[in-house]
């Protein structure tokens, strides 16, 4: 079954090309394209509709003893009104999903998870939630818009304060509609999220871009751009085979703490790593395509596509072991071997120019 | 959506400009460099590679997939837009003008369609 978001009517008077992602319809691009919108928020700031994101909350005397166990962050110092980051994994250290937790109060947790694996996170989670805490699947109560760009701050600022560091939030009002925005986001890009009632999206959404400096944008640009900054993508650079610090995601399990997984990832000995890869030859390595060092299979890709803002074409690829930037290698696209180097993640930082 | 009529068609969207009766020019037409969306990428033929109507003859990337570009009519490769090499979004904003290909020896050219004919199939198409 496919829903439309609340920002359907909007998606289509745009002219936006709507396809089914994860059961929800959605632009894949606007008439302006994936490169315009992928530069506009490189350079000036563009609208996302992300209402197919889920969320859930976690309340009661042992949330945090929940998040904590089920979750590879620690979670214990998290300050009401932060955000803080972090992966699910099963017993045997691959990914159920990664995710993004708000603190809202001491005992109280508002967890954003990937819109492809809601109802598998939630079952997961319901299978493994102990003492007292209340657990509840209010997605469906939930829009989420992402303002990013660099001009993002300026033009959300003319509705409502923002929050001043990047991973922390706010309860505000925008047009007197009660939202949570975060400075948080997806395309490696200034920028901020807003959480809202499904009824009060459009009209926030059309204010928002009746100032001429932002465009709406779509899930080809949101691609481009997460890839583009290197930020993991569920069922690409991790997976229920791959475990959070095989992608690199280090900072985000705490191994000194006991959480589901733990023990397998900490057995494990086989390690993969996650490199990134400039293709140096011509041509564009997409996901699945094999990597080979000297004639020998070290990998294969899981993400890859041509970068609109650093004009070239760049791969993320999971490969048996470290190797220095500069590494030369080879890429198997559709049988052809295009020459690449590895690069150091990510590939393009904000504030560089 | 621009489809002139001196062009003929291929029902996999290649457009072929006859420049003799057995020498023509083929590129991508309106209707598909919208669908495909901007093009970053152009895998040409090698010259003297011989068309088989109907069969993979090169390929274009978008920045979300790689797409077949298939041989509207038989013949032999004469030469290649090496413009296209590092100016692949020609293809977006001059369909017409970003020929991929040239062939002589052109043959198997009776499922062409006419302008009018073409139209109608992408209408057909696009629903």
């Amino acid at each position: 079954m496919t829903v439309k978001t609340p920002l359907y009517e909007e998606h289509v008077a745009l002219e936006g090309r709507i396809v089914d992602f994860a059961g929800y319809f959605l632009p894949v691009q606007y008439p302006t394209g994936v490169i315009a919108e992928h530069m506009a928020v490189r350079e000036k700031a563009g609208l996302f509709d992300v209402s197919h994101m889920g969320e859930v909350t976690f309340k009661g005397r042992d949330a945090l003893a929940n998040i904590n166990r089920i979750f590879t962050n620690d979670y214990t110092n998290l300050k009401i009104g932060k955000v803080r980051y972090g992966v699910m994994c099963y017993e045997n250290g691959g990914c159920v999903d990664d995710l993004i937790v708000y603190r809202r109060g001491e005992d109280d947790f508002f967890v954003v998870v990937n819109a492809s694996n809601r109802f598998k996170d939630v079952e997961w989670i319901k299978e493994h939630l102990e003492g007292e805490v209340e657990f509840e699947d209010v997605s469906d109560s939930y829009a989420q818009i992402a303002l990013q760009g660099p001009l993002s701050g300026e033009i959300l600022g003319k509705y409502t304060e923002l929050p001043e560091r990047y991973y922390s939030y706010i309860d505000s009002e925008i047009l007197g509609k009660k939202v949570i925005v975060s400075q948080t986001g997806y395309t490696g890009e200034y920028g901020f999220e807003i959480y809202c009632a499904p009824e009060d999206a459009p009209e926030i959404w059309r204010e928002i871009l009746k100032d001429e400096r932002v465009i709406p944008c779509g899930l080809g640009a949101r691609d481009t751009l997460r890839l583009e900054a290197s930020m993991p993508l569920y069922g690409h650079e991790m997976d229920e085979t791959i475990t959070p610090l095989e992608t690199g995601l280090d900072y985000g399990v705490k191994m000194n703490k006991e959480f589901i997984g733990r023990d397998a990832i900490a057995a494990k000995t086989d390690n993969r790593h996650r490199i990134g890869i400039k293709v140096t030859g011509r041509g564009i390595a997409r996901e699945h395509c094999d990597v080979y060092m000297n004639g020998e299979k070290i990998g294969h890709t899981t993400s890859g596509t041509h970068c609109p803002y650093l004009k070239g074409a760049y791969a993320m690829a999971l490969v048996d072991q470290a190797y220095e930037p500069g590494t030369k290698l080879e890429v198997d696209v559709r049988g052809r071997r295009i020459e690449g180097e590895v690069t150091a993640l990510p590939f393009y930082k904000r504030g560089q120019k | 959506m621009k489809t002139p009529e001196e062009l003929k068609y291929s029902k996999t969207h290649e457009w072929v400009r006859f420049i003799s009766e057995t020498e023509a020019e083929v590129g991508l037409s309106d209707f598909a460099q919208d669908a495909l969306g901007d093009l970053v990428f152009v895998n040409l033929p090698e010259p003297d590679a011989e068309a088989v109507k109907g069969e993979t003859i090169c390929d274009v990337e978008s920045v979300k997939a790689v797409s077949d570009v298939y041989a509207p009519v038989s013949g032999t490769v004469t030469e290649v837009n090496e413009e296209l090499l590092d100016a692949p979004e020609k293809i977006n904003s001059d369909p017409y003008g970003a020929w991929l290909f040239r062939l002589t020896d052109v043959s198997d050219t009776d499922d062409l369609m006419d302008a009018e004919a073409y139209k109608a199939h992408c209408e057909a198409e696009a629903h």
